[in-house]
């Protein structure tokens, strides 16, 4: 072949793969409507009141009855910071200051029962999460701190006004957990969404099977015209692994909107290939290690960052990242949000170097200066969970075996775990993790501030330095501020101090059927869980 | 007779009262509580006064022996209170899921009887035969492999030979329907929990009734009906295999009473909303009343077959109700 003709036909190639480039991705089919998309959910919630639990299995069955006042984009859920209007007509800019929010809400939105929402309704939503009566349990009340007052002026507005400007308020209003409820119920009973559903989300309430299923039916009068495309969903029980992958490798569900393991992925993916589409992401859980401050020889800030240096999270997240749902190494805010460290900024924080050998010659010579120079024996309190608790756990303990510790793994199953984490806190070194919805950094790492102001915190520890820094950025209404104290903070927590750390975020990994359309994931497992935009091509 | 009856009855209180004093201490003994479980078990934030409610709620802040008194009153007038978890009535919970364990039950129990009495009468009559080995073989295989591991097979078996042969792959619904709804869905979803089940179960059954009837037959009146002239089919059916079936029958019936609550795993492995599975549900939950009230209807089931069993035990053997 000529040079010429070599010449030409690379060039035809490459103008060929450019024009396929430019085209991008072939734009997606119109939605279909109708079919009923039936899901795994791992478990059961235990009641039906958003305002009060905190567990997924709420969200999943139940978040497609409601509406919120704003969520995440359901269109570009993979952001954490872009937040759309629900129920409200536009998103407001703040005034005052930043102190004061002002929502328009939508005059066409009416609830299942025909009744009109109003402003009214969601100022009585808001009342029951922020400033529950006596007696009734609001889970997430904590995250208002900065609200001053809220209130209706007329019928379609709502006014937050706020102590002082926050970043955190926004991601708090978006909680998917925000459910409105109807403000003529409310009045009735304050305890009536517990055991009902009644809302004006896309699908309407059809049937709950206890223990089995909850199902919908599509709203014809839902707010956002045209949606949802589903007729109706299923949202069926399975509380065993195993079942669900086979559920949608037999075609008995279409999806599980949770996540599997690496190794369920790579199955189904072989068993039905291109039937089967899988969506990831990074999450927003972390795993952590805890030691127990109070602890012998863990009240010594250079045992307790040997403990640290030991861990090579570069490496392990290649190899966990194999085997089980942890992939991404990150510091104390969620990887990829804008308040969360860079590469370079991880680099410089203990355990994070990217030298693992320079690494743990470090946590060497701070356990031999500690006292230690053949390491010592402890204990490693874990959860009897496998994905990733025990896997991870395994992992640390060779990780720490390399600088001379050695570890004993005592596995319990979740109610003990807990109760020794919480109440009697009996344990040496200790698994943990923060799992969160709304990816909101400033929130988020509340787990790291003193012990006796946040109720998550198991490492037995007061700073208030750590306080100070928290609470100035939850103040700072910007943004560079905020990332500007936020590496102070995680400086502080993970590195100078080591408190409590870090060892992977998780990863997200969900392999459906291909009919499945319309949904994208999101870096939690609790958002853009309201099913409007799904739609089966079948 | 009946003063014999009127006794076993009795003696039915004291059990199961001693299960419930067991029941609600043991549970308490086990560290953690529901609502931290509810609240921190899922790794979000919440607020602790949230958990206090919860506590306030179910009755948890209220003393130990005010709880026990409360359940015991409760039980005397037949009201087993609510679930700690959903706060449902526990009897609409347990109905619920009663019908599809008891089904199940029965349909373990027919297949273990229609393997079992003919397998082992055969393998006894043919001791030491090949037919015998074949038989103690399938049986041993059958008590050595747990029915849920077999319950996985069957699923996974399934989904790789219809998907190899009919192009699409096909494994049991995952959700119930009452038989009387769709028969078919019904069963195409039981029955093979049932087979699982059944199999493990009619291999007790097997090696019961050989090693039974095995006695039975060097009895001196089957010598003497075969002295007689008796034919053997008429000796081994209506001579020996009746007394024989004596201990098979309490083995039919304790499996059958196990089967009620106790097929944990295997519900879990078909997805089966049955009691096994509220069973498992309600102890991880730390959900002390559900607990409770399924221990004490698992004790009531065994009593009652006991009871049943002692009962058929007196009319077929006249000895033991004037012991």
């Amino acid at each position: 072949m000529s040079r010429f003709r070599i010449r030409t036909t690379i060039a035809v190639a490459l103008a060929f793969a450019f024009a396929l480039w430019a085209a991008g991705p072939a734009a997606e089919a119109a939605p279909k409507r109708g079919g009923i998309l039936k899901y795994v959910v791992p478990a059961e919630p235990p009641s039906y009141d958003g305002h009060r639990e905190t567990t997924f299995a709420l969200i999943h069955p139940i978040a497609p009855f409601y509406s919120v006042l704003i969520r995440v984009n359901p269109d570009n859920p993979a952001s954490p910071t872009d937040f759309v209007c629900d129920l409200c007509t536009e998103f407001p800019q703040p005034t005052d200051g930043g102190k004061k929010y002002t929502f328009k809400i939508r005059r066409d939105v009416k609830f299942h029962d025909g009744s009109p929402l109003t402003a009214h309704d969601i100022v009585a939503t808001f009342k029951k999460i922020i400033d529950p009566p006596k007696g009734v349990a609001s889970a997430r009340k904590a995250f208002y701190a900065m609200v001053a007052k809220y209130y209706a002026p007329d019928d379609y507005t709502v006014v937050f006004e706020l102590k002082h400007p926050s970043g955190a308020f926004i991601p708090a209003l978006g909680n998917p957990y925000n459910f409105v409820y109807s403000k003529k119920m409310l009045d009735k009973d304050m305890r009536w969404y517990e055991k009902n559903v009644m809302g004006s989300g896309p699908f309407k309430f059809k049937q709950a099977q206890p223990g089995a299923l909850i199902g919908g039916v599509r709203n014809d009068n839902y707010h956002h015209k045209g949606k949802p495309y589903l007729d109706g969903f299923q949202a069926i029980f399975a509380d065993k692994q195993s079942l669900r992958v086979q559920a949608i490798r037999g075609g008995r569900a279409y999806i599980e909107f949770r996540g599997f393991p690496p190794k369920s992925r790579d199955d189904l993916k072989k068993a039905l290939g291109d039937k089967i589409t899988v969506q990831e992401s990074d999450w927003n859980c972390a795993l952590f290690i805890t030691p127990n401050n109070k602890v012998k020889p863990f009240d010594d800030v250079r045992v307790r960052r040997a403990l640290t240096l030991a861990v090579d999270r570069w490496g392990g997240s290649n190899y966990l990242s194999q085997i089980a749902i942890v992939k991404t190494v990150g510091g104390v805010a969620f990887p990829g949000h804008p308040l969360a460290a860079t590469k370079q900024e991880l680099e410089q924080l203990a355990g994070y170097w990217p030298d693992i050998e320079k690494s743990r010659a470090e946590a060497k010579r701070l356990l031999a200066e500690a006292g230690f120079p053949n390491g010592f024996e402890f204990t490693l309190h874990n959860r009897g969970v496998d994905q990733p608790y025990k896997i991870v756990g395994t992992w640390l303990i060779d990780q720490w075996r390399k600088v001379g510790l050695k570890v004993e793994q005592w596995v319990q199953p979740t109610g003990p775990f807990y109760s020794v984490l919480r109440k009697s806190k009996n344990f040496q070194v200790s698994i943990d993790f923060n799992c969160q919805s709304v990816v909101n950094p400033l929130v988020d790492v509340s787990k790291f501030i003193s012990d006796d102001r946040a109720g998550n915190n198991y490492a037995s520890y007061q700073d208030r330095v750590l306080d100070e820094l928290f609470d100035n950025m939850n103040r700072s209404g910007d943004p560079a501020e905020q990332r500007r104290l936020m590496r102070q903070f995680e400086k502080r927590a993970l590195d100078e101090q080591a408190y409590t750390f870090i060892t992977l975020w998780w990863y997200r990994i969900i392999p459906h059927n291909s009919i499945v359309k319309g949904w994208k994931i999101s870096p939690s497992h609790y958002l853009n869980q309201q099913l409007e935009t799904v739609w089966l091509d079948q | 007779m009946y003063k014999y009856i009127f006794k076993r009855i009795l003696l039915m209180i004291p059990t199961l009262f001693g299960a419930a004093v067991l029941v609600f201490f043991l549970m308490r003994l086990v560290p953690g509580d529901i609502c931290e479980l509810r609240m921190a078990g899922t790794g979000q934030y919440f607020d602790e006064r949230a958990l206090q409610v919860c506590r306030e709620q179910i009755g948890l802040t209220k003393p130990l022996f005010v709880q026990f008194f409360d359940w015991v009153w409760g039980i005397a007038r037949l009201d087993f209170g609510v679930s700690m978890w959903t706060g449902r009535p526990i009897t609409e919970e347990i109905g619920l899921r009663f019908e599809l364990s008891l089904q199940v039950a029965i349909m373990a129990t027919l297949t273990a009887t229609i393997l079992a009495i003919p397998l082992g009468t055969i393998s006894a009559v043919k001791q030491d035969t090949w037919i015998d080995y074949v038989v103690r073989s399938f049986s041993i295989a059958g008590i050595a492999m747990p029915s849920f591991w077999l319950g996985i097979l069957i699923i996974l078996g399934l989904l790789i030979t219809t998907q190899r042969y009919f192009g699409v792959p096909w494994m049991p619904p995952i959700q119930y329907t009452p038989i009387w709804v769709d028969p078919w869905a019904n069963l195409s979803q039981l029955i093979w929990p049932a087979l699982a089940t059944g199999y493990r179960y009619s291999a007790v059954a097997t090696r019961m009734t050989r090693s039974a009837l095995l006695e039975v037959l060097r009895e001196d009146y089957v010598r003497t009906a075969r002295a007689k002239g008796l034919l053997e089919k008429l000796i081994i059916n209506r001579h020996a295999l009746k007394n024989a079936l004596l201990p098979v029958t309490t083995v039919i019936g304790l499996e059958f009473a196990f089967l009620m609550g106790g097929l944990v795993v295997t519900e879990q492995v078909f997805n089966l909303n049955g009691l096994g599975k509220l069973f498992v549900l309600a102890v991880t939950h730390h959900d002390y009343t559900m607990t409770q009230s399924l221990v004490m209807l698992v004790a009531l089931v065994f009593v009652l077959t006991n009871f049943f069993i002692d009962v058929f035990y007196a009319w077929l053997d006249p000895r033991i109700r004037y012991r």
